[in-house]
């Protein structure tokens, strides 16, 4: 009995030792990161020291005054207005998508879930270019607006997760309801929205932080349109080769300055996430 | 009943379609020969059926969409389709001005948009075509109401369906129409594109594109030497990488997800959050910054040469060297995945049925044993679905391989492409630096096909895996 509690404590103290090391390994880069958006910038991109000799604000300060070349304010800005609209129409457009394929039964059903199926087997970025020259023949080409249309108007193809929860909600809840003279339009609004919180929720987070970590899309439809730039294609523009040495500490500054919401957001909606997963993703 | 396989699946659903178009050809002739002149004449005036029945509001829908399809088609929509065989004739040239004394820019044919519009006025056609069928159809099913002596439903009743009977046509609407713009009209323009030589020697509006038919697909898989070779050590990488990339993720996030989960493991929470923070912080961020620590004159091979532990001559070359390099995308990756599988199978390894491991570890079972006959076998079976998006989207993952080495270090022996490459970061690069949009389209068709016979396999697998034995 003392030999297996020997050996239990032996294997808990290596899952412990083990757990830390790669505790470690995952924090060092975001760690590095961290110190070096306060390091002051004379010392070239990368110097051999580990942590910083010297500490500033300065290229957080930086970051906002010093707008000639990299305008993050107005990144920054471009992104939040285009993350709140794209956000608003992907989560109504996912909603009804996934309520429709969910709850409804109705002839074009499964031969639209296996077309959306198909849809999603080829690479996103051949639309790309045809999207671009699409804007551009309506005129709306390097456009904020146009941004959050590329964004949200193929949002309704990712629908799996959010209907993966709706199934999950019990039809005699709606039957029920429809006995007692509710219409499906009511039934939707009344009964099954409210029930669904955790998914709306994370639709609605999810729609809202993909913009902030776009970087295709952006570049093909903005070209070199600097102003129109959202935060994670300009931040790409301040360690490109010419830039580097002088820019890479702004560029951490402006990194954390992106990361610190997002993974805020993150890991309040990190419950809901795995219950849509798993709900959404592991019946298939 | 007997479960058909794959391939009498396919066909007996091809059968049906032709079954349905024909019955759909039938019914379009029987409702004219038994329809009364009411009905007749819905197959000239759309919606007349419909007013000449007192349903204004169908009526006008029916004979307004009618008007404007035929007015966009002489205005604008027979111009495009009498363009699309060619594509064009006319190049754009220069012409000597002589009272001005400058050359002017005479307008060509811009093969691209003549393509585009050409390919929304078939959608547009399509679209008013089955307008049209539902159009006589209802015609047809109001005169057989009429005849039998019930109410016909009035407009307003068809506005109230909308919010129950007809929910779903409220519902998929507007997502149908963005998808149909923002994804199937671009798709097939890009799929046509294929078919085309549109690279950088035929860039409207200054020249003319055509079409070619095969050619680029003949080429890519066998005339064009370099085409076919990079093509191939591409495929092979990718396919390599997405193999990797997807189970090592799997399987060793399962591991660190139990060994948090273990027993006798304190500050669970903790150990959680720590990796969740990685998967939070924007990828575009971390994979960047990787780029950058790993570089030649980067943070890491800095460190260790001022740590001593080499020379400034023998800096390790994470990302330049081939073979190194494939190395380390899998390991940063690794890096980058582990927490996401971690976060994702926790959750179904505490429904493992605890009594299968108490009852093998009466058996003497070890946690390898139990990990390979217990924990993999129902992983695998109730995540086979995740495993297979998280394979197409690896074969797709962009990202990693682009903000991490941008797919170099160049080689000699591939065409515009690097070794790290994967096809989908080469089908960018072949659209956005070399404007070789045929070539890139063509990629972009034999990756789909390459996906979805995959996901058809392994789906088809996996149901049968259900079907036909549950697991415990």
């Amino acid at each position: 009995m003392t030999n297996m509690k020997t050996k239990n404590a032996i294997v808990n103290t290596i899952c412990h030792v083990g757990l830390t090391i790669l505790a470690v390994i995952w924090l060092i880069p975001i760690a590095w990161l961290l110190m070096h958006s306060f390091r002051e910038t004379p010392t070239g991109a990368f110097p051999s020291a580990l942590i910083p000799e010297t500490w500033t604000f300065d290229n957080y300060i930086k970051l906002f005054t010093d707008t000639q070349l990299f305008n993050y304010p107005r990144w920054f800005m471009n992104t939040l207005v285009v993350a709140i609209a794209s956000c608003i129409v992907t989560t109504i457009l996912v909603l009804l998508t996934a309520y429709a394929f969910s709850r409804l039964r109705f002839k074009a059903r499964k031969p639209l879930m296996n077309v959306i199926l198909i849809l999603g087997m080829f690479p996103a970025f051949m639309s790309m270019v045809a999207i671009y020259h699409l804007l551009k023949a309506i005129g709306l080409s390097q456009s904020l607006f146009s941004l959050v249309l590329v964004y949200s108007g193929g949002a309704a193809m990712n629908y799996y997760i959010a209907k993966g929860f709706f199934d999950t909600i019990p039809r005699s809840i709606d039957e029920a309801a429809m006995l007692d003279g509710a219409t499906k339009n009511q039934v939707f609004w009344k009964i099954t929205l409210p029930m669904s919180k955790p998914i709306v929720i994370y639709t609605i987070m999810q729609a809202f932080i993909s913009p902030w970590v776009d970087f295709i899309f952006v570049s093909v439809i903005m070209k070199d349109n600097y102003q129109k730039y959202t935060i994670a294609l300009g931040l790409y523009q301040m360690i490109t080769r010419e830039n580097i040495q002088q820019y890479f500490t702004q560029f951490c500054a402006g990194a954390v300055i992106v990361a610190i919401p997002i993974t805020i957001l993150f890991i309040i909606m990190q419950k809901y996430y795995v219950s849509g997963i798993t709900a959404g993703g592991a019946k298939g | 009943m007997k479960k058909k396989n794959l391939f009498q699946r396919i066909s007996s659903s091809f059968s049906s379609f032709f079954r349905s178009i024909r019955n759909g050809f039938t019914g379009f002739v029987n409702r004219f020969v038994l329809g009364d002149i009411k009905t007749k004449l819905s197959y000239v005036i759309m919606g007349f059926g419909c007013l000449a029945r007192k349903q204004i509001g169908r009526g006008l829908l029916f004979l307004g969409s009618e008007v404007i399809f035929i007015l966009y088609m002489i205005t604008n929509g027979v111009f495009y389709l009498s363009k699309l065989p060619t594509l064009g004739t006319t190049t754009q040239g220069e012409v000597w001005n002589p009272e001005l004394q400058i050359y002017e820019i005479t307008q060509g044919d811009n093969s691209m948009l003549l393509l585009l519009f050409g390919v929304a006025t078939i959608c547009i056609i399509i679209g008013f075509f089955i307008l049209y069928i539902w159009n006589t159809k209802m015609a047809y099913e109001m005169q057989l109401l009429e005849e039998k002596g019930k109410p016909l439903p009035t407009f307003k009743q068809d506005i109230k369906d909308l919010g129950n009977k007809n929910f779903h046509i409220t519902v998929l609407s507007l997502p149908i129409a963005l998808t149909f713009a923002f994804t199937i009209l671009p798709l097939i323009f890009m799929i046509l594109m294929a078919f085309t030589n549109f690279d950088k020697n035929h860039q409207p509006p200054g020249n003319l594109f055509t079409w070619v038919g095969f050619r680029n697909f003949s080429e890519v898989l066998i005339s064009n030497p370099m085409w076919q070779q990079t093509f191939i050590q591409l495929l092979i990488w990718t396919l390599v990488w997405a193999f990797f990339a997807t189970f090592l993720n799997y399987v060793l996030g399962m591991i660190l997800a139990i060994i948090i989960n273990k027993k006798g493991v304190h500050f669970k929470k903790m150990w959680r959050t720590i990796f969740i923070i990685t998967i939070a912080i924007p990828q575009f961020v971390s994979l960047m910054l990787m780029s950058k620590i790993l570089a030649d004159q980067g943070a890491l091979n800095n460190l260790m040469v001022t740590l001593g532990w080499i020379t400034d001559g023998e800096r390790i070359k994470f990302l330049t060297d081939g073979n190194i390099a494939k190395i380390v995308v899998i390991v940063v990756n690794l890096w980058v995945g582990i927490p996401y599988t971690m976060l994702i199978t926790s959750g179904i390894l505490m429904n493992i049925p605890q009594d299968l491991y108490e009852a093998s570890k009466l058996d003497g079972a070890s946690p390898i044993q139990q990990f390979m006959h217990i924990t993999l076998p129902y992983m695998l079976h109730v995540t086979t679905p995740y495993l297979i998006t998280q394979f197409v989207g690896n074969i797709n993952n962009f990202n990693v391989i682009y903000l991490l080495t941008g797919g170099d270090p160049k080689s000699l022996n591939l065409c515009q492409a690097g070794e790290t490459d994967l096809l989908v970061t080469w089908l960018y690069k072949l659209t956005v630096n070399e404007q070789n949009y045929a070539l890139a389209s063509t990629i972009g068709i034999i990756i789909f096909v390459l996906l979805a016979t995959i996901s058809l396999l392994t789906y088809n697998k996996s149901n049968a895996v259900q079907e036909e034995d549950t697991f415990a």
